[in-house]
């Protein structure tokens, strides 16, 4: 399959061309999102790209309504809060990202749970970088 | 499981001090450092002669950013009258001084030193709030950083998870508020050093002599409820549940136990000390618990021989109050799920039978992030030695006092244990 180093570089690329990818780990099959290149679980540093179907659900969030300077340049302020959480893939592994398409003036609208499914937003312009990861209620 | 570990050989705090807490822009590290040396010297019973000090290990997360300007081991070493002896800084995000006290403790149970100096010091003020936000999410990790995340978020992300598993809500969290600030109320150094029923008199107050109508809150946790009075930063976190911007200093003296009588009668013994490392927020195997505190937790524990059921009152690193919640149950003193009902109780309050941050906490006393780990340590000194005045807990003979620091999202954890033999 591809040959990209498994580096968030790498992940950030596969984004633009709409695709998420993890590393898998040949010795323990353990799954990573985003990759890594050595096995944490086994201490193998032998990966392979996997393809993640993009759907998922929330596990915890949070709604910030005082934020980051990157957020505050995409327009986000205590006005217009922006959501942000945990989110479980379907293939059971955990990554933060945020959430889109919510009513995050109103967090208690928002349920743990909600299925979700990845957003690919245009990348990050600006003179910081915002979120490459982005999920929409599904 | 940690491996049980003994130091090579004992270790005592004979020396503590603190600078004020608060946000200042007529003094720098370097000032408040002095501050902080200068009360620790005059804590030594029987006087210390700073030339006698060998070395000095502190805490400084990110002066770096905040004040723009590195080196500070140099700085601090040539301001106190040190050199040429040599300084160390540690840097574990807001447990950076939790780390400092560990080394210092290893440099002298190894025999090299028998006297060091400990300490810690932020300077976050001089930047606004919305610089200083961005400063403290550089303890987070890149993945939490480009998702957005402040640390208001992160833990609120905790307190929504804590939430969801247990049952507990923002009422629960009031209860921690209100006891931070009573315990602030008490102590001369707290940043904010009112009780919440003390603001919200204020506040009426205010409107009434500006002819405006006057809020009519029924109580403190009406207050807390208001949204006006208590906005929301991250939800479910409200204002009342953050620490303050803090700038701030904090000095410990530590020397070989088989010295220590030279310093004073009463010398604190670290009875254990523990330190662990920690996931962020997605590899996490758990939201609602510190794997870095339990490991450190039990390593302290194990050292010492001792229990939670032993630590009569602990320091716990409240940046947030959701945060000490989950610590108390992650140092072992109340079973998980079970903190926020204990709080409730008031089984935590000074009165209560295991007072937790008699000081106000991070969340009152200040937080000026790399002081907090010795400041944490200083409360205990206070408390274990009967100095602690109108916060002084009453209950028995104190002998046993422990302090948590936590940095980023759990990424780094201390647990180090007093006693007064």
């Amino acid at each position: 399959m591809d040959s990209r180093p498994f580096t968030d570089f790498s992940f950030d690329a596969f984004l633009t061309e709409h695709k998420l990818m993890g590393s898998r780990c040949t010795a323990c099959h353990a799954l990573f999102v985003p990759p890594r290149s050595l096995c944490p679980k086994c201490y193998a540093a032998n990966m392979e790209w996997e393809k993640m179907k993009g759907t998922g659900k929330i596990v915890a969030f949070t709604s910030i309504a005082f934020p980051t300077p990157a957020m505050a340049e995409r327009g986000y302020d205590r006005e217009n809060p922006y959501c942000t959480g945990v989110i479980e893939l379907e293939e059971k592994v955990k990554v933060v990202a945020q959430i889109d398409g919510v009513d995050t003036r109103d967090p208690h609208s928002i349920p743990v749970g909600m299925p979700l499914q990845i957003a690919f937003p245009p990348p990050a312009g600006g003179a910081v970088s915002g979120p490459n990861l982005v999920f929409k209620p599904l | 499981m940690p491996k049980k570990r003994a130091l090579g050989r004992q270790v005592a705090v004979v020396g503590a001090g603190m600078s004020r807490f608060g946000m200042f822009d007529d003094r720098d590290s370097k000032d408040l450092f002095i501050e902080a040396f200068t009360e620790m010297c005059a804590s030594v019973d029987r006087g210390l002669d700073p030339g006698d000090i060998e070395a000095m290990y502190f805490g400084n997360f990110s002066n770096d950013f905040f004040v723009h300007q590195s080196h500070w081991g140099a700085i601090l070493a040539d301001a106190l009258g040190l050199v040429p002896k040599p300084t160390t800084r540690t840097e574990g995000a807001c447990a950076s001084s939790g780390l400092a006290f560990r080394e210092a403790v290893f440099a002298i149970a190894s025999g090299f030193y028998d006297v060091v100096l400990v300490g810690g010091v932020e300077d976050m003020s001089k930047r606004s709030t919305a610089e200083v936000a961005e400063g403290l999410a550089l303890a987070a990790i890149p993945y939490e950083r480009k998702a957005g995340f402040t640390y208001p978020g992160v833990f609120g992300v905790f307190a929504r998870a804590y939430f969801e598993r247990y049952g507990a809500s923002r009422e629960h969290l009031f209860n921690v508020t209100i006891k931070s600030h009573n315990n602030a109320a008490l102590n001369p150094k707290a940043q904010l050093s009112q009780s919440v029923g003390d603001i919200m008199d204020a506040k009426i107050r205010r409107a009434k002599d500006k002819g405006a109508p006057a809020p009519n809150w029924a109580d403190e946790r009406d207050f807390l409820r208001d949204p006006k009075a208590n906005p929301v930063v991250a939800s479910p976190i409200h204002l009342f549940d953050c620490c303050p911007i803090s700038d701030g200093a904090s000095c410990l003296l530590l020397v070989a136990d088989e010295i220590a009588q030279k310093f004073t009668d009463i010398p604190l013994h670290v009875a254990g000390i523990g330190q662990g490392s920690g996931r962020g927020l997605q590899t996490a195997e758990d939201l609602t618990s510190f794997e870095a505190t339990r490991y450190a937790a039990q390593q302290a524990y194990d050292m010492s021989g001792l229990g939670p059921e032993d630590i009569q009152f602990a320091e716990v690193h409240d940046c947030f109050s959701i945060a000490e919640i989950m610590h108390i149950e992650d140092l072992g003193f109340f079973k998980p799920g079970e903190g926020y009902q204990a709080v409730a109780d008031g089984l935590t309050r000074l009165d209560g039978p295991k007072p937790i941050n008699t000081s106000g906490g991070l969340k009152c006393k200040g937080h000026p992030v790399g002081a907090t780990g010795a400041a944490q340590l200083i409360e205990v000194f206070k408390q274990l030695r009967n100095e602690a005045d109108e916060r002084q807990i009453r209950a028995g003979d104190l002998r046993v006092g422990a302090a948590h620091n936590l940095g980023g999202t759990g990424g780094t954890s201390t647990f180090t244990i007093l006693e007064r033999r």
